[in-house]
C-alpha cells in the first residue's frame, strides 16, 4: 500500500513549509490547529527556533470551536495578537481538522485585513501536503505583494526556494553566495534566508534568479512572467557543475534546469531527495567521477527537474523494490532510508532536514564545497 | 528586570489577582523549545515488545515519527498517511485495517502488541474505531491490539495524556489477583526505589510492579496480577481507576506532594488500605527538613521560578519554599490544579505578587532576550523564558516522590545554584531520560 510505512521518516508537512519560508520577513504566520501541534514544527522542523524569534503561532484550536464552527475566536485571536506585536503581514493557514470542517481562509484573511489594516494572506493547504507546496504557495504570495518594476542591476541574481529545509545552517547558503560572486554575481534577496523583506522588494531589480528548491519555481515563472527574469534551477555543487550553472546564469533567456541535464543509468548510484538539489548533486558527481546515476525524487517536482530515466516513486514499497530490483551501485539519501535499502548495496549519508530533521543535523554537508564529492569517491 | 509592558493580552498576572481556573484568555500560543515533556509516542514506547502505528495526515505524522527516531526507536514505529481523499470517499475504516494490516505483512518479526493511534480528524469524522480493532484482532490472533489517540483538540476534555496513561495498560487481561503484589502506574520517570513508598511496600513483603521495570511483553501483562494499583500524579489518576475497575484490583491514589502533613496522611492511607504497618517514617521527614535548610542557606534570596512541566504541584512546591526562606518569585503555568486550590488561596494571601507567568501567550515570544538577574529556575520553561543557566532539569517530577523526593529536590536545586547547565544542549532533548541520538 502506498500510504503504509513500515519504518522511514516522512517528509516536513506543508503547514512546516509556510512557517519556514516566511519565518525571517517579520510577519506573524497562524497555523489553525491544536495546542502543541506546533511543537513539531518547532522541534523537528525549524532549526533557528531557539536562537532567532519569529511570529509562529498556533491557533490552540479545540473540538468545540471546530465543531461549532468558532472561527470568530480565531479571527479575534490573531487580531488582538497582532495589536501587541505589529507584525509586517498576517499568514493564516489550514490544517487536517479545519479541512474536515471547511474554514474558508480567505475570508478569514479578508476579515483580520479590514480589522488590522495588516496585509493578511490565507495560504490554501491542511498538513497532507508536503513542504515544497507550502513554502512554494508562500513564497509566491510574498513575491506577488512585494516586488515592484525596479531598474535592473548588472549581475543581480536573486536566490529562490532556500529554506533550512532543503538548505542546512551549516555555512551551505554562504557558500552559495560565494559562489555566485566569485562568478561576478551580486546577490540581491536570498528567498527566505538571510533575507528582509527589503530585500524582497528590490529583487525584481535582478538580471537572473537561481532556484535551489522546487519552493522557488513558482515564485520564479512569476517574475520571468511579471519582470522577464529568467530563470536557472540548481545548487551548486562541487567545482565543475558549479562553472555549468554560472554559465548558465549568465546565458538563459527565460528557464534553464541544468539539474537534469545528465544522464542516468538503473544500475548506477542513486540519490534519494528533493529534485532540484538531489540532480544538481548526480549531475556534479557524474562530472567529477564519471560515474552515472540516477535521481529519485519521492518530492514534488515538475517534468524539466527531473532528468529521463530518473524516478518519482514515492511510496517505501516502491522505493524498496526498485532497489532490490535494479541494485545500484550506491545509494545515497538520508541515513532515515538506510532501512530499505538493501544490505549488500553501498549508503552513503547524505542528511536531509526536511527528512530526519534534528537527527543527523550535525552530520550534514555543505554540498556547495567539493568535500562531499570527495566522499562519494572514497566511499565508492 | 523585567520591563513593564502592557499587553492586549498580558502574559503574566500577579497571584493576588489571578482567577481561578485559567489564568490567562486563551488565545494564539507560542512553543518554547524546552522539549524535555514526554508525548504518547515515549509513553507508549514503554510497553515492551510492542509496536506503533499512527494513521493521520503527514503533518500529525512528522512529529511523532521523528520522537521515535531520536530516541532510537524508529524500528518500533509506523505509519499510514491520510489524504483529502481517504476522508471524504467512505475507506476510512478500511484504509486503517488494510494499512495495518500491509505494514505486519512487512514487518520482520511480528510485535507482541499494536499500538494504533488515529487522530482528530477520524474521531470528527465518526470512524468506528472498534470496528477497526475489532477486524485486526479477528485477522491477527497472535497480536495484541488496542486503541490509542492523538487527539490533541480534545485537551479541554480527557486530555491526551490522560487518555494515553488509561489506554497504556489497557492491554492487560484479567488474571487471578495476588493481594501481596502492588502495581506502580502512570508515571513517566523510572520511579525512585529509595523512597519511603518502597521501603513501606517491600517491608510489608509486597512484590512491586512498574511498566518501567518491564523487560518483556509477558512482564507487562503480569501487572495485571497486582491487588492494588497505586497511582502518584494527577494525570494517571482516572486511568488508575479504570484499569482497577477492569481487573477488580483496588485503586489507591496517593498523589506527589510538597506538604509533609499530606505525605504523612498519604502513607497512613496507604498502610491502612494495604493493610500493612505504619513504619514511624519521622527520620526522613526531618532530613528533607535539613536539606531544605541547606539549600536554602547555599541559594539565600536568589528568585525562583516554578513550572508547571516540572511537578504537577507548583503551587504547592511553592508554598513549602516559602515556608522554608526561599524567595520564590514566579510560577509559570496556565490553569490551576484543583488538587492544589489551598495553597494558592494561601500565596494569593500571603504572596500575592508572586507573577504567575503563561507557558505559552504569545507575549512570552520575546521574554527570554529580556535582561534578566540570576533566577534559579526548577524546571526547563523558567530555564528558557528567564534565560537562566541555573536551573533543576526536572521534568513531571523525575520519579520524586515522598519526603526522599524533597530531599532530592532541595539536593538538586543547590547543585543547579552552584553549577551553570549548558541551557541550549539541556532543553533540546525530547523526552527527558529517554534515549536520544542528539547526544
Amino acid at each position: 500500500m502506498k500510504n503504509a510505512t513500515k519504518i522511514i521518516s516522512c517528509y516536513s508537512a506543508d503547514t512546516a513549509g509556510v512557517c519556514s519560508a516566511l519565518y525571517e520577513l517579520g510577519g506573524m504566520v497562524v497555523v489553525h490547529d491544536a495546542s502543541g501541534c506546533n511543537s513539531t514544527y518547532s522541534t523537528h522542523d525549524e532549526p533557528r527556533w531557539y536562537d532567532k524569534r519569529s511570529k509562529i503561532y498556533i491557533s490552540a484550536l479545540t473540538e468545540m470551536d471546530a465543531i461549532m464552527g468558532n472561527d470568530k475566536k480565531l479571527i479575534s485571536d490573531i487580531v488582538s495578537a497582532a495589536a501587541d506585536q505589529n507584525p509586517a503581514f498576517i499568514a493564516v493557514c489550514g490544517s487536517p481538522m479545519p479541512m474536515m470542517t471547511g474554514v474558508d481562509f480567505g475570508a478569514v484573511a479578508q476579515e483580520i485585513e479590514r480589522r488590522t489594516g495588516i496585509f493578511t494572506f490565507a495560504v490554501d493547504i491542511n498538513g497532507t501536503h508536503n513542504y515544497l507546496k507550502g513554502a512554494s504557495d508562500a513564497l509566491l504570495t510574498i513575491v506577488e505583494k512585494y516586488t515592484q518594476k525596479t531598474d535592473r542591476i548588472k549581475n543581480g541574481v536573486n536566490i529562490l526556494g532556500a529554506t533550512p529545509l532543503d538548505i542546512p545552517l551549516n555555512g551551505n547558503l554562504n557558500s552559495i553566495k560565494n559562489c555566485l560572486k566569485d562568478s561576478g554575481f551580486e546577490v540581491i534577496a536570498s528567498m527566505t534566508m538571510d533575507c528582509t523583506l527589503g530585500d524582497i522588494k528590490r529583487s525584481a531589480a535582478a538580471e537572473v534568479n537561481l532556484v535551489v528548491s522546487y519552493s522557488g519555481i513558482a515564485a520564479a515563472e512569476f517574475m520571468l512572467r511579471e519582470y522577464n527574469i529568467p530563470y536557472v534551477c540548481g545548487v551548486p555543487v562541487g567545482g565543475e557543475f558549479s562553472k555549468i550553472l554560472a554559465d548558465s546564469l549568465k546565458n538563459v533567456k527565460e528557464k534553464a534546469y541544468p539539474c537534469s541535464e545528465r544522464q542516468t543509468a538503473e544500475n548506477g548510484i542513486y540519490i534519494i531527495g528533493e529534485g532540484i538539489s538531489a540532480g544538481s548533486l548526480a549531475s556534479a558527481i557524474t562530472l567529477e567521477t564519471g560515474e552515472k546515476t540516477r535521481v529519485v525524487c519521492p518530492l514534488d517536482h515538475n517534468k524539466d527537474m527531473l532528468a529521463q530515466g530518473d524516478s518519482d516513486i514515492y511510496a517505501e514499497e516502491d522505493i524498496e523494490k526498485l532497489l532490490v530490483q535494479n541494485k545500484p551501485k550506491a545509494v545515497i539519501a538520508d541515513p532515515l532510508y538506510k532501512f530499505i535499502v538493501p544490505k549488500d548495496i553501498k549508503f552513503i549519508d547524505l542528511p536531509h532536514f526536511a527528512f530526519s530533521g534534528r537527527c543527523y543535523e550535525r552530520f550534514m554537508p555543505n554540498l556547495a564545497d567539493d568535500t562531499f564529492i570527495y566522499t562519494v569517491r572514497r566511499k565508492l | 528586570m523585567l520591563r513593564a509592558v502592557e499587553f492586549e493580552r498580558p502574559r503574566s498576572v500577579k497571584i493576588g489577582c489571578a482567577q481561578k481556573g485559567a489564568f490567562f484568555i486563551g488565545g494564539l500560543e507560542y512553543n518554547p523549545p524546552a522539549r524535555g515533556g514526554w508525548n504518547i509516542v515515549h509513553t507508549g514506547m514503554l510497553i515492551p515488545e510492542a509496536h506503533q502505528i499512527f494513521a493521520c495526515a503527514q503533518g500529525c505524522l512528522r512529529g511523532v515519527i521523528l520522537t521515535a527516531a531520536e530516541m532510537n526507536a524508529h524500528d518500533r514505529m509506523s505509519w499510514i498517511s491520510v489524504s483529502e481523499n481517504d476522508m471524504f470517499d467512505g475507506s476510512l475504516e478500511s484504509d486503517v485495517v488494510d494499512g495495518v494490516c500491509d505494514i505486519l505483512e512487512r514487518l520482520d518479526k511480528k510485535p507482541r502488541a499494536i499500538l494504533l493511534y488515529l487522530s482528530c480528524i477520524h474521531l470528527f469524522a465518526g470512524c468506528d474505531f472498534g470496528a477497526i480493532i475489532d477486524e485486526l484482532r479477528g485477522r491477527y490472533p497472535d497480536v495484541d491490539f488496542t486503541d490509542c489517540y492523538m487527539t490533541p483538540t480534545m485537551r479541554t476534555t480527557v486530555t491526551p495524556d490522560v487518555k494515553m496513561r488509561t489506554q497504556l495498560y489497557s492491554l492487560l487481561r484479567k488474571m487471578p489477583l495476588d493481594k501481596k503484589s502492588v502495581s506502580i502506574l502512570g508515571n513517566d520517570m523510572y520511579p525512585d526505589t529509595e523512597s519511603e513508598l518502597f521501603e513501606i511496600l517491600k517491608n510489608g513483603g509486597f512484590v512491586i510492579r512498574d511498566i518501567h521495570f518491564c523487560k518483556t511483553y509477558d512482564e507487562y501483562l503480569d501487572m495485571a496480577k497486582s491487588g492494588y494499583n497505586i497511582t502518584t500524579r494527577p494525570t494517571a489518576k482516572a486511568g488508575g481507576e479504570i484499569l482497577s475497575d477492569r481487573l477488580g484490583a483496588e485503586h489507591i491514589y496517593i498523589p506527589a506532594a510538597f506538604d509533609f502533613d499530606e505525605i504523612e496522611n498519604n502513607y497512613k492511607l496507604l498502610c491502612e488500605r494495604l493493610g500493612a504497618e505504619k513504619p514511624d517514617l519521622s527520620k526522613y521527614r526531618k532530613k528533607a527538613e535539613t536539606m531544605l535548610k541547606k539549600a536554602q542557606n547555599i541559594i539565600g534570596d536568589t528568585p525562583i521560578a516554578i513550572d508547571f512541566l516540572a511537578v504537577a504541584r507548583q503551587f504547592q512546591l511553592a508554598r513549602l519554599l516559602l515556608e522554608y526562606g526561599f524567595n520564590v518569585k514566579y510560577i509559570i503555568a496556565d490553569t490551576l490544579n484543583f488538587e492544589e486550590e489551598r495553597e494558592f488561596d494561601f500565596l494569593a494571601k500571603n504572596y500575592p505578587d508572586i507573577e504567575i507567568y503563561s507557558s505559552v501567550n504569545v507575549n512570552m515570544l520575546g521574554i527570554a532576550d529580556e535582561p534578566h538577574k540570576k533566577v534559579l529556575s526548577i524546571g526547563q520553561k523558567g530555564a528558557f523564558y528567564f534565560a537562566s543557566d541555573f536551573f533543576v532539569n526536572l521534568v513531571s517530577g523525575n520519579g520524586l516522590y515522598g519526603y526522599k523526593g524533597i530531599e532530592q529536590l532541595a539536593e538538586m536545586m543547590s547543585e543547579a545554584f552552584e553549577n551553570p547547565k549548558d541551557r541550549k544542549a539541556v532543553l533540546k532533548l525530547k523526552g527527558h531520560t529517554c534515549e536520544s541520538c542528539l547526544v
